[in-house]
């Protein structure tokens, strides 16, 4: 296997686009969700995209190999929400490892078998790591702020067993993403920290944040060198930004970060913002464009899409990032 | 956007300290010094420990809010006090400021001298935050485990310079520890070198003492051999410990503050706490004052010293004792002379002192109740304000006896003199206990203000304490224990006394007792006031109040405010929820056993420690609790230079090294410890049955008489097991989930041991009585203490390391070492995991204990003599200390069959752990 550091120093690398947005597509039933397997299942499953790995996981194959199509170097596993915590909506605790473990595995066979056919052009999978339901430095109850819904510690051990399933399926690199609060990002890199001291490996760690208004901070009132100063203290592949942003809104903040890290820089934006329908409208067309403004100022190493954007974002995106070079590191002294 | 660029240029190529609360917070050569606020620190501040003790957290906040807009750039948070729960405060104050947006914009400093503090405050900051502190104190294993997981957690760390011989005083020793501290973390940890702040110990100046004259200088060149020498590494520091010696002369003080900041920032001191309002401008210093000022700082003249006191002099008009003047109070007229010699403790000139007032007086008698109590009364004053500090008080009532003790004689060859005492106060430990320093203390300080105290000593039985306060026509009963089953025999105290119609006053005092547990317990069962006592300072003005002529209003408030409290205590208890013993065991700890490392002991059997030498210990001892024996509260070392009590906490160092070289030197008292390792396996949940068939030689040699190896060769240890409803995923444990279950077919092993420094001890105390010294009695007694637990901690490290061998300390990889280092618990009978006292008997028996070392147990079961330490040995890695809390009756009733006693004995002896 090919070392992502070694391609990041030779070109910029495309993350791929929504999945959720692609499912949507395939306008699954309940019925579909719950498969054969899960057909008596007590709760409703309608909604449990991760599921999908289990009960459709073709529809997941085939999402995969579009944005790999596109010119995606890197997917990212459909497990955005496979933690015990995320799973207890479903009453799915029980099923983390497995949600983890398959998806990895089909990702990987989908990367695989790309890279097969391009070894020019190696593809990587991201074992997604989500932000959970749930906050740790905020309470959930107004009138009582000292509360919490969740621990660092139940956080920990729930992100651990999530990671240590997308290893064992075959991801190459591990993205904690759509990170609104810091503390919940620590406690998942903690639980990486802490398995690949026991199974005495490395694995690259993605780390993307999450600038909800346009105030400019977190969710949980981070500014921007905050938030890059809270989660640096371990070796990072990259740091960046996704979600809740469209790539014009995020840049002043990708601006800063790429400023101040000494990491590869990651972004993966929204297709704009939504409209009063929930929807996102920005075409592949002003989606490249705006990153172009991008890659122009130097901004950064790995670029994808996040809601509402489609192999076709992808594809305009890939296009202009290989006219441009990676952004260079200024290494730590 | 040249702004930007300019941020750019400053961070993004170095390694600059970078933390971060909202906002972030770079350390970079351009930053101004950085100061740290730390009026959130219950240790140093009494209003902020009394707000979290009241659980007033929105008070609380304002003093962080307060320091925020103060201009503090990082914000010390330290909940480090004996009666709080520390995990619990530290946990709360942080997740409320997480919600004030004003404040978490700054960086935290997480500051205890507790790991599962630092832990749990860690797991609740979301910023990148500095850790206060780790050093090499306890050696390498736990400082690499402490720093890897700081690491781990994203915060910087503060690293004082201590290490194993002790706190660093000298240049050499400052770098020599900084140099092998960063080493460790910076190439052993890959710690990020940016993210080491060192402290290498600002101490007091112009003491008067010449091993302090370079205590400036050494910090300021070690600060630049820092800077210089360990790339990138930060250094910090309390500045106000600077100016110890010259407290009450804010002039001097303020000026010594802003030199010495301007010197040690020169130096590369880029952070540390300061008092902003305790700081002069540099430039404005009167000019004289600053060259006195650095002349000290400096060590530039050898009467430099004298001459800032003489500066300091003259800007007070007030003179400031120091070492060099100290005769100068012996050409004061005699009253002022007697008060001197009484406050400051001296008592050297006491006797010729009283001497020359009896031959001035009319009677002998007019000496005590004039000049000795005019003195008393100042020192009961300044007591009463805060200004004296208890041992300072143990030592004035030394003076005090001294000079009553001479007069005595002349007193009774008068006849007719008779002293007139504000009140009779009897005092007594309780039944079944031994333990009376906390009673001496109290005793003293109300002997100090005039109260005539008739002390029944210890293991005081109900009927001789109503016997002696009928007769005696006691004031007020003041009753004291430290071991919980004294809790109920303070209950049986007080009936015995309503039942005789008695009604005196009683106050409670000791380790164990509590306000609630008086009000909840004794409170209704007497007519009278019963009154809880927290601290000895608190004995005077409540005796002084139960004993007013109007003392009624006060004791109706009493019984008022205790009724209320038992009404909302009761009501709060209700809440908990409990499980079946049942449920509790099938909820209990898991283990498993399939894979979990069991050791053989290396040397299975009794082992006997006699004529131990007992200097050994030094090392072992935790000087806390010692210093709080005394009624000063703050962790050792960072007591010795508290702003506070910090003077007074360096007198009793150093007396108790005193003392503590003569019990080595001299051998004073003799230390002897028993333990011994067994086969064990947990059956039917809760026991743990200790197999000796063996007979190993050891245990024959040890029990050549009354224990037949044959009879006796199973033992139960009982356990308890938790009840209280836990949160999902949490265990109710008992001790026995930390041995193998028979059932798994794989043996297992546990231990048990007795530990004794306390020969001598009563002798040693009884002798300075007889010589008026309260001061020394209680002092052997607290050091005695301390060395027994100081033996256990010893004895505990060599059964890990050789007797059992289950790890080593000393020798393994780092990564090894960092999972080994906690292995085993040494749980004590009586204490949270195991609160049943009756276990100490299995022990006894198990390890012949009283013919084997001498060590007895009295009907209360506490070991005699007092500094004692006995406990069990649990090895297994995932063995840890808990709680027992409340448990209910169903465990009660299944516990006294396994135990083979009735339903009312294993109630009596649990009830401080049944809930209502």
């Amino acid at each position: 296997m090919v070392d992502i550091r070694e391609e990041l120093q030779k070109r910029i690398l495309v993350l791929d686009g929504a999945m959720g947005t692609m499912l949507q597509q395939y306008k699954f039933t309940e019925e579909d969700f719950r498969g054969e397997r899960f057909k008596d299942y007590p709760s409703p499953l309608q909604g449990n995209n991760d599921l999908l790995s289990l009960t459709q996981p073709v529809a997941i194959a085939e999402i995969h190999a579009k944005y790999f199509e596109a010119g995606a170097d890197i997917v990212e596993t459909n497990t955005f929400s496979g933690t015990t915590i995320a799973m207890a909506d479903y009453d799915m605790e029980d099923l983390v490892y497995e949600l983890n473990f398959e998806s990895a595995k089909i990702a990987k066979q989908v990367a695989e078998k790309f890279t097969k056919e391009n070894p020019e052009k190696p593809r990587f999978v991201a074992g997604s790591i989500g932000p959970t339901n749930k906050t740790a430095s905020l309470s959930p109850d107004v009138n009582r702020p000292e509360y919490r819904a969740i621990t660092f510690n139940e956080l920990r051990v729930a992100y651990k067993q999530q990671v240590e399933a997308l290893i064992d399926g075959g991801v190459d690199l591990l993205l904690v993403e759509t990170i609104f609060d810091t503390l919940n990002a620590k406690a998942a890199l903690f639980a990486i920290e802490e398995v690949k001291e026991e199974r005495h490996i490395d694995i690259p760690i993605m780390v993307s944040g999450t600038i909800t208004d346009a105030s400019g901070r977190t969710l949980s009132g981070q500014t921007v060198e905050a938030f890059l100063a809270s989660i640096s203290h371990i070796p990072l592949l990259s740091v960046g930004f996704n979600c809740a942003l469209g790539a014009e809104q995020l840049k002043p903040y990708l601006q800063r970060l790429s400023n101040e890290t000494e990491f590869f820089t990651s972004a993966h934006p929204n297709a704009g913002l939504p409209n009063a329908f929930g929807e996102y409208e920005e075409s592949p067309k002003q989606m490249q464009q705006f990153i172009e403004d991008y890659l122009k100022d130097d901004l950064i190493n790995i670029i994808g899409g996040c809601c509402g954007t489609s192999p076709a974002h992808i594809k305009a995106i890939a296009e202009a990032a290989k006219n441009y070079e990676p952004r260079q590191l200024v290494a730590g002294v | 956007m040249s702004s930007t660029n300019n941020y750019q240029q400053s961070t993004k190529n170095h390694k600059y300290l970078t933390l971060s609360g909202l906002e972030p917070l770079v350390v970079t050569p351009e930053s101004n010094f950085i100061n740290i606020g730390e009026r959130t620190n219950v240790t140093g501040s009494r209003k902020f420990l009394r707000l979290i003790k009241e659980e007033k957290y929105d008070e609380a906040l304002e003093v962080a809010r307060d320091q925020v807009d103060g201009g503090a750039q990082i914000l010390d948070v330290n909940m480090d006090e004996g009666m709080l729960d520390g995990v619990y405060a530290m946990t709360t104050f942080l997740n409320l400021i997480a919600s004030e947006p004003d404040i978490s914009r700054i960086p935290l400093m997480i500051d205890s001298s507790k790991w599962e503090i630092i832990e749990a405050g860690l797991q609740v900051a979301q910023g990148k935050c500095v850790v206060n502190s780790i050093s090499l104190k306890e050696g390498e294993t736990q400082f690499k485990h402490q720093a890897k997981l700081i690491k781990r957690y994203g915060a910087a760390v503060v690293v004082m310079a201590f290490d194993e011989d002790g706190q660093a005083d000298t240049y050499n020793r400052r770098i020599e520890i900084c140099r092998r501290s960063y080493h460790i973390l910076v190439n052993e940890l890959k710690f990020p070198p940016q993210d080491i702040i060192f402290d290498p110990n600002i101490f007091p100046v112009a003491t008067g003492m010449d091993e302090h004259r370079r205590n400036a200088l050494d910090f300021f060149e070690a600060t630049k051999w820092i800077r210089e020498n360990l790339p990138y590494a930060n250094v910090s520091g309390g500045v106000s410990n600077v100016s110890f010696s010259f407290r009450g002369n804010n002039v001097v003080r303020e000026a010594m503050h802003s030199s010495f900041l301007y010197h040690a920032i020169k130096n590369g001191m880029n952070m540390g706490i300061v008092n902003p309002t305790m700081l002069e401008i540099y430039d404005e210093i009167d000019k004289d004052l600053l060259e006195r000022v650095e002349d000290v700082l400096f060590d530039r003249r050898d009467d430099a010293t004298e001459r800032l006191l003489d500066y300091a002099e003259s800007v007070k008009g007030q003179k400031k004792e120091q070492e060099d003047k100290i005769l100068e109070w012996r050409s004061y007229p005699l009253q002022e002379r007697i008060t001197h010699a009484l406050v400051k403790g001296i008592d050297a000139f006491i006797i010729e002192d009283v001497e020359e007032a009896r031959k001035a007086s009319e009677k002998p008698i007019h000496v005590i109740e004039g000049h000795l109590m005019i003195g008393m009364n100042v020192v009961g004053d300044l007591f009463g304000s805060g200004k004296m500090f208890l041992p300072q008080v143990v030592k004035s009532a030394r003076v005090m006896k001294k000079a009553v003790a001479y007069l005595q004689p002349f007193i009774e060859a008068e006849k007719d003199g008779k002293q007139e005492f504000a009140g009779r106060i009897l005092m007594a430990t309780v039944k079944g206990d031994v333990h009376d320093i906390g009673k001496n203390i109290v005793s003293v300080v109300l002997g100090c203000n005039n109260y005539e105290i008739i002390d029944l000593g210890v293991m005081v039985p109900p009927e001789k304490i109503v016997e002696t306060a009928i007769r005696e026509k006691v004031d007020i009963i003041g009753l004291s224990g430290l071991i919980t089953p004294s809790l109920d025999e303070m209950v049986y105290v007080s009936k015995a006394l309503e039942k005789q119609n008695v009604t005196i006053p009683i106050i409670i005092g000791g380790a164990t007792t509590s306000r609630a547990h008086s009000a909840v317990k004794i409170a209704p069962h007497y007519s009278n006031t019963v009154v809880y006592i927290n601290d000895a300072s608190r004995a005077v003005t409540v005796v002084g109040d139960l004993l007013k002529k109007d003392s009624k209003i006060y004791k109706d408030q009493i019984r008022e405010e205790y009724d209320k409290f038992r009404e909302q205590f009761l009501k709060r208890t209700k809440k908990k929820e409990y499980l079946t013993i049942a449920e509790a065991r099938k909820n209990k700890f898991k283990i498993n056993w399939n894979t979990s490392e069991i050791v053989k002991p290396k040397q299975l059997g009794i082992h006997i420690l006699e004529d131990f030498d007992i200097s050994k210990l030094e090392d072992f001892i935790d000087w806390s609790p010692f210093f709080r024996s005394w009624d000063l509260h703050g962790k050792y070392p960072a007591i010795l230079t508290d702003d506070v009590v910090g003077e007074q906490a360096t007198i009793l160092f150093a007396d108790a090294q005193d003392l503590l070289k003569r019990i080595f030197d001299e051998k004073l008292l003799k230390a002897k410890g028993v333990f011994g390792l067994f086969e064990a396996n947990t059956v039917d949940d809760d026991d743990i049955e200790i197999t000796i068939s063996d007979c190993h030689a050891e245990l024959a040699e040890a029990s050549q008489e009354g224990f037949d190896c044959a009879q006796s060769d199973k033992l139960k240890f009982l356990t308890l097991r938790q009840q209280s409803k836990k949160a999902a995923g949490k265990p109710n444990i008992a001790l026995s989930d930390f041995i193998a279950p028979k059932a798994t077919g794989k043996q297992d092993y546990m231990g048990c041991f007795c530990v004794s420094t306390g020969f001598g001890t009563h002798e040693l105390a009884a002798k300075f009585e007889a010589e008026h010294d309260d001061y020394n009695s209680i002092m052997i007694k607290a050091l005695a203490d301390r060395l027994a637990e100081a033996f256990a901690e010893y004895l505990h490290k060599e059964v890990r390391i050789n007797h059992w061998n289950y790890t080593n300390d000393d020798n393994l990889t780092n990564d090894d070492l960092i999972k080994e280092s906690y292995k085993g618990i040494r749980p004590a009978p009586g204490y949270p995991a195991c609160p049943d006292h009756l276990e100490k008997k299995t022990i006894w028996k198990l390890l012949n204990v009283e013919e084997n070392i001498g060590v007895k147990l009295t009907e209360s079961l506490a070991m005699w003599p007092a500094a004692s330490v006995s406990g069990y040995y649990f090895a297994n890695p995932e063995a840890r200390y808990f709680g027992l809390g409340k448990i209910k009756e169903d465990q009660i009733e299944d516990y006294s069959k396994r135990r083979e006693i009735s339903n009312e004995e294993a109630t009596k002896w649990l009830s401080p752990n049944i809930a209502d």
